[in-house]
């Protein structure tokens, strides 16, 4: 570094420590968002110069959009000025043992048959020696170090992988892409990075280690995923567990960049606090999530199954830049008591060849509102691009909401694009014939609505597709009678 | 949202002009409804490209001067040229540059019991006319049709009395000529079908002239008990028109109604088609094609509204589109709470015959109520490469194949004109068209 | 087992069983037959407990309980059996996974634990032989796309599954060949024991060729008019349903 360079430095950062001289030794910065605050959380996080000026750039831009209206969802005004941005993770009083634990929480967990163990990590009880959490991430990492792979925490890739970071940052999913993901870009927290070098496939699911380390990725997350030629990895966000998160609005981002003949499937499962059943409190869960398929032959296929916040809005996108690139969303939405989701995926065909694939089952029940919003974008150097869309929509309960919104447009002769959407009711003779055999009305609608679901439950890790399956019923709970 | 301020002057000043034009007759209600729709587009503006319903169809700076009210009104009826529908048995109106030409026009032998008038006769003869006039555009308002109430002038006035079967179908004939002068009309028609009773109307669009031609037109249906309707409009217009067609349609119980619109050129055509299914029973039929080339720019915006239980609405549109064409389909069902055991099926099918054409296509359920069967359908593509090869095999060369195959998938639409002659007459200009 | 007395029951309205008597005791087999309309199907939805039809009058007792009283579900735990007349199609739900959710409950309701898979296995196994039914059939949605015959052939397994005290089968016969006749007839016969009852639900004398009797019902005009034993069921084949309506309609006249 030159000497210049070292100087400026050192006057940057001082400029901060005066702003800021008692707040750095705390653990958060005070509520509202100016400047201040994002060079308070790149200092936080020890990031280098062009991280900080990422942020800013973000920032400032951010200062320039208007929060966006259009998605089919009401809430309440967010006052921004109101949000603390960063808070390092809180050491939480643990509990001793799961019988501290919420009643509630505890009976959900035992429906999801979530193991007494993964039960203690989920609820913060200390751990027992046996299984160390720790232990166990760093044998995963050990393994799949060895391969090349890079995972890790978006904190530490930022400063062991910065020349990654920099290259792929910001590249599928621009500082001035949205609202959300500008202000994301100023002041996330932290996340995931996942690096799968050439030719490697990565020999596990990414989600296990995820799993573990899943807890305190904050309100802001970011995730970029690079997969280099002809690798694969299949990664997974999110448990099935309730999330009691104390804060109330979550923009994460996430980026998946695949290069030439890359595969990279990304499901999700989602069930934030959704609000209690008259519609008080819950998460807003505003993400952007975006794949580009950069190279021939590449292909990026995202999974969700959303039952929680109170208010989702989400379009996982796939940009078909590559010939023959294909790109797939696989999606449940269920909505009960007062939830609102907005949800569906742009697929962007701008290869030749290029394929998706739109698999979307919106559930609605109680008074909830669930809205498909997509777009098929055909342009004009895609010739032969092919899109087959399928949106169905289950509604159970007249005080529910089902709503598709899809656009399609095309501008190349040789694409074919097709559209299908249907909404029904689960038929009362069915739950007849499932009562007849013994099954009780509530447990007919779990497996009539896991049926309608099917296509997409089979889409995700096999582990997580069981307990996937008995979230769906237990989100319904209550929503027929 | 908006578009530019200057454009909202424009408005107020051509009312202002507007107003003045009318001498005497400011005093009806008629003016206090074009008040209130003055009001509306001053605080509403004119919807601009950002504008989520207009956003493909962008009529930009062609509305300043069709809001511009002054100096392209033509006050007189030029000579309306033959057209080919002056053969076809049926009741006649003959519109030359928005003005009845009463010359040509022939309602013969039309029963005592159907009323059709010009829509000026219509505010001083129906003392019911203020409960119909402007309540459906009320419940689905649209800036347009708010402009059109604003400043129409002209229009037919339709009554077919209770239990009354209009024996032959009327025709509505437009002819604009802007070989002189650019033509602008904001004409108005409204047709109270009553219980038990049937209308069939064509309404036929035609221009020619270099100059442009401005039409932004409403249509109110008001389907009443058990009364059927079919209304076809055919927009057969040269390349220098612009045109914004409002059609609603309100249905009361066991009615049942077929809207017909099909669009063969044109310069830019925007149709609003709106339907409300407001009582038990009811049964709304829509079919559409657009069949064009050049720079031909065709919107369809079609919303089906299921209020109440029991309902049925069926649409299909077809759309070919070739050379630098440029096609959009809108779809709206929405079904209201109260809207149990709708049924509702909508279709899209759109073929692109060239690498310059462009669809943009969204069909959009909105479902409130639970046992419903709504499905949607909509695909874009091209000829099936087997049943070319079929034909082909046959025998038939690759051009006549095509032409089949084209002529097939339009026919589909066409295929919902019980009128005969019309049928024929629109088979033939699809078949002229497909092999040109 | 199960008594019914003066059971009357309407649909929208319209009365439909204008008061069933009838008592089915344990290991007894009864064939209901009727013209069409006479409320056969009814009275079969009536003991499942079907929503649709309100009852206007009388009792039923099943097995010391009161069965209208009771939910659908838990009449099914109880041991009452329908095979559907049109057995209903649930897409993307298997028959396996469905047979698995039936059966656990039933299990439970009764203080028995639930079947682990093996075990599931091992019994499915065991009683598709029984129905001669194919295991690629049971792991397809249940009844999706299934011909008339699977279907049928269906609800026999799932019945062979449960194990019901009461079985009521609505008929079940109709529009099977005479091989699927035979084997859902085989099936019906091998569930009988000395503590389980059946009701056959039939417009034809056909099915009672294969699973004989002890009773024989003719239902008319929501009543039972005759009671007899397989030699009824002989006489109808023979004479058709007519000389019996006329009794029934001279003695009410």
């Amino acid at each position: 570094m030159s000497k210049d360079n070292q100087i400026l430095e050192e006057l940057t950062k001082s400029d901060y420590k005066y702003g800021f001289h008692s707040d750095i030794e705390t653990e958060s910065a005070p509520k509202g968002l100016n400047e201040d605050i994002v060079r308070f959380i790149s200092a936080k996080k020890e990031e280098p110069e062009w991280m900080l000026e990422w942020r800013l750039s973000a920032y400032r831009h951010w200062l320039t959009l208007k929060e966006p209206t259009w998605q089919n969802v009401t809430f309440p005004e967010i006052n921004y000025q109101d949000i603390i941005f960063y808070a390092a993770p809180k050491q939480k009083i643990s509990p001793k043992s799961l019988d501290e634990v919420d009643p509630e929480l505890r009976a959900t967990f035992e429906k999801l048959g979530i193991s007494f163990d993964e039960q203690k990590r989920l609820t913060g009880v200390a751990v027992d020696a046996v299984l160390d959490s720790v232990s166990v991430a760093t044998t995963f990492k050990s393994k799949l170090g060895e391969l090349g792979i890079i995972f890790c925490s978006f904190s530490e890739a930022v400063r062991e992988h910065p020349e990654l970071v920099k290259k792929y940052i910001g590249s599928v999913v621009p500082v001035n892409d949205n609202y959300f993901s500008a202000l994301n870009s100023a002041v996330f927290s932290d996340g995931s990075f996942c690096y799968i070098p050439k030719g490697v496939r990565c020999p596990m699911e990414l989600s296990t280690y995820f799993r573990i380390n899943a807890m305190n990725t904050g309100q802001f997350e970011r995730t970029l995923i690079v997969a280099e030629e002809g690798s694969y990895v299949s990664y997974l966000e999110g448990c099935t567990a309730p999330m009691r998160d104390e804060n109330q609005l979550h923009a994460a981002v996430v980026e998946i960049f695949a290069a030439k003949d890359a595969e990279v499937k990304y499901s999700t499962v989602q069930n934030w606090y959704p609000g209690s059943k008259e519609g008080k409190g819950g998460i807003y869960n505003f993400v952007t999530k975006r794949g580009l398929c950069s190279g021939d032959g590449s292909k990026i296929s995202w999974t969700q199954v959303e039952t929680g916040s109170a208010v989702t809005w989400k379009y996982p996108s796939c940009i078909l830049k590559g010939d023959n690139s294909i790109g797939e969303f696989y999606s449940v939405a269920v909505t009960n008591n007062y939830q609102q989701a907005d949800t569906g995926t742009k697929m962007i065909h701008i290869g030749k060849n290029t394929r998706s694939r739109i698999v979307s089952k919106g559930i609605s029940a109680g008074k909830s509102q669930n809205s498909y919003r997509g777009q098929v974008k055909v342009m004009k150097r895609a010739e032969g691009a092919r899109n087959y869309s399928q949106c169905d929509s289950l509604l159970l309960g007249d005080k529910c909401g089902a709503h598709t919104f899809p656009y399609i447009d095309v501008e190349n002769p040789l694409a074919i694009v097709e559209h299908e959407a249907t909404t029904s009711k689960i038929g009362e003779d069915q739950i007849f014939y499932c009562n007849q055999r013994g099954i009780a009305t509530e447990d007919a609608v779990a497996l009539i609505v896991n049926g309608f679901a099917k296509e997409v439950m089979n889409q995700l890790p096999m582990e997580f597709a069981v307990e996937a399956q008995k979230l769906l019923a237990i989100s319904l709970e209550g929503s027929v009678g | 949202m908006t578009t530019p301020n200057e454009y909202i002057n424009t408005v107020g000043k051509a009312f202002e002009k507007f107003e003045a034009s009318l001498n005497g007759s400011k005093s009806t209600f008629l003016h206090e409804l074009r008040k209130e729709s003055l009001a509306a587009i001053l605080k509403s503006g004119l919807p601009g490209p950002k504008h989520e319903e207009y956003r493909y169809t962008n009529f930009g700076k062609a509305l300043e001067k069709s809001i511009a009210y002054e100096g392209i009104v033509a006050e007189t009826a030029a000579a309306s040229a033959p057209t080919p529908l002056d053969s076809f048995e049926g009741y006649k109106l003959y519109f030359v540059n928005g003005k009845l030409d009463a010359s040509r026009s022939d309602l013969g032998d039309l029963s005592e019991k159907v009323t059709v008038t010009s829509l000026a006769s219509a505010v001083k003869e129906q003392g019911d006319l203020k409960e119909y006039l402007g309540s459906i555009v009320k419940s689905w308002p649209d800036a347009f049709s708010h402009l059109n109430t604003a400043f129409a002038k002209e229009g037919v006035f339709i009554r077919v009395k209770k239990n009354t079967i209009l024996d032959k179908p009327l025709y509505i004939i437009h002819s604009n000529d802007t070989s002189a002068t650019e033509v602008l009309a904001h004409y108005r028609n409204l047709a109270i079908v009553e219980e038990g009773s049937q209308l069939k109307v064509i309404e036929a669009n035609f221009s020619t002239g270099a100059n442009t031609s401005y039409t932004n037109t409403v249509l109110e249906i008001f389907c009443k008990k058990n009364a059927s309707v079919e209304w076809s409009k055919l927009q057969l217009e040269n390349e220098t028109a612009l045109r914004i067609d409002n059609s609603l349609v309100y249905q009361e119980r066991d009615s049942k109604c077929t809207i017909n619109t099909i669009t063969l050129s044109g310069q830019m055509v925007r149709n609003n088609l709106y339907i409300a299914l407001d009582d038990e029973n009811t049964e709304a039929h829509m079919y559409g094609l657009y069949l064009i080339d050049g720079k031909t720019h065709v919107d369809n915006h079609t919303s089906v509204d299921h209020r109440k239980p029991n309902s049925f609405s069926n649409e299909l549109y077809k759309g070919i589109m070739d050379d630098q064409s440029h096609g959009v389909f809108n779809g709206k069902i929405f079904v209201r709470q109260d809207a149990q055991k709708t049924n509702a099926f909508q279709q899209n099918n759109n073929i692109l015959l060239s690498p310059n054409a462009v669809i943009n296509t969204k069909p959009q359920l909105e479902i409130w109520a639970d046992d419903v069967k709504c499905s949607h359908g909509c695909t874009t593509g091209q000829l099936d490469n087997e049943q070319l090869f079929y034909l082909r095999a046959r025998g038939i060369s690759e051009d006549k194949a095509r032409a089949m195959l084209l002529h097939a998938f339009a026919g589909d639409v066409i295929a919902n004109i019980s009128v005969g002659p019309v049928k024929e007459y629109l088979e033939q200009l699809i078949t002229d068209k497909i092999e040109n | 087992m199960l008594k019914i007395k003066n059971l009357k029951a309407s649909v929208e309205g319209k009365m439909i069983l204008n008061g069933i008597n009838l008592e089915v005791k344990p290991g007894e087999v009864h064939a209901i037959m009727g013209p069409n309309g006479s409320g056969k199907s009814t009275l079969a939805s009536v003991l499942a407990g079907r929503e649709d039809y309100q009852i206007e009058g009388g009792e039923v007792e099943y097995i010391g309980k009161d069965l209208l009283d009771l939910s659908p579900e838990e009449r099914a735990r109880e041991g009452v059996f329908l095979a559907f007349q049109y057995p209903v199609e649930i897409p993307g739900v298997s028959t396996t996974n469905f047979l698995k959710a039936a059966l656990n409950q039933v299990r439970e309701h009764h203080g028995k634990p639930a079947l682990d898979a093996v075990s599931f296995l091992k019994l499915m196994k065991e009683k598709m032989a029984l129905v001669e039914i194919d295991q690629a059939l049971l792991s397809r949605s249940l009844n999706e796309g299934f011909s008339g015959g699977e279907k049928k052939r269906n609800e026999i397994f799932q019945m062979a599954m449960l194990e019901p005290k009461l079985a009521i089968l609505d008929e079940t016969d109709s529009g099977l060949d005479i091989d699927a006749l035979r084997i859902v007839a085989n099936g019906v016969n091998k569930l009988k024991t000395r503590d389980n009852a059946t009701i056959l639900i039939t417009h034809y004398q056909r099915l009672l060729d294969y699973i004989v009797p002890d009773f024989v019902h003719v239902l008319y005009k929501g009543r039972i008019i005759k009671s007899g034993d397989k030699s009824l069921a002989l006489q109808l084949e023979e004479k058709g349903y007519d000389w019996i309506k006329e009794e029934a309609d001279t003695v009410s006249a």
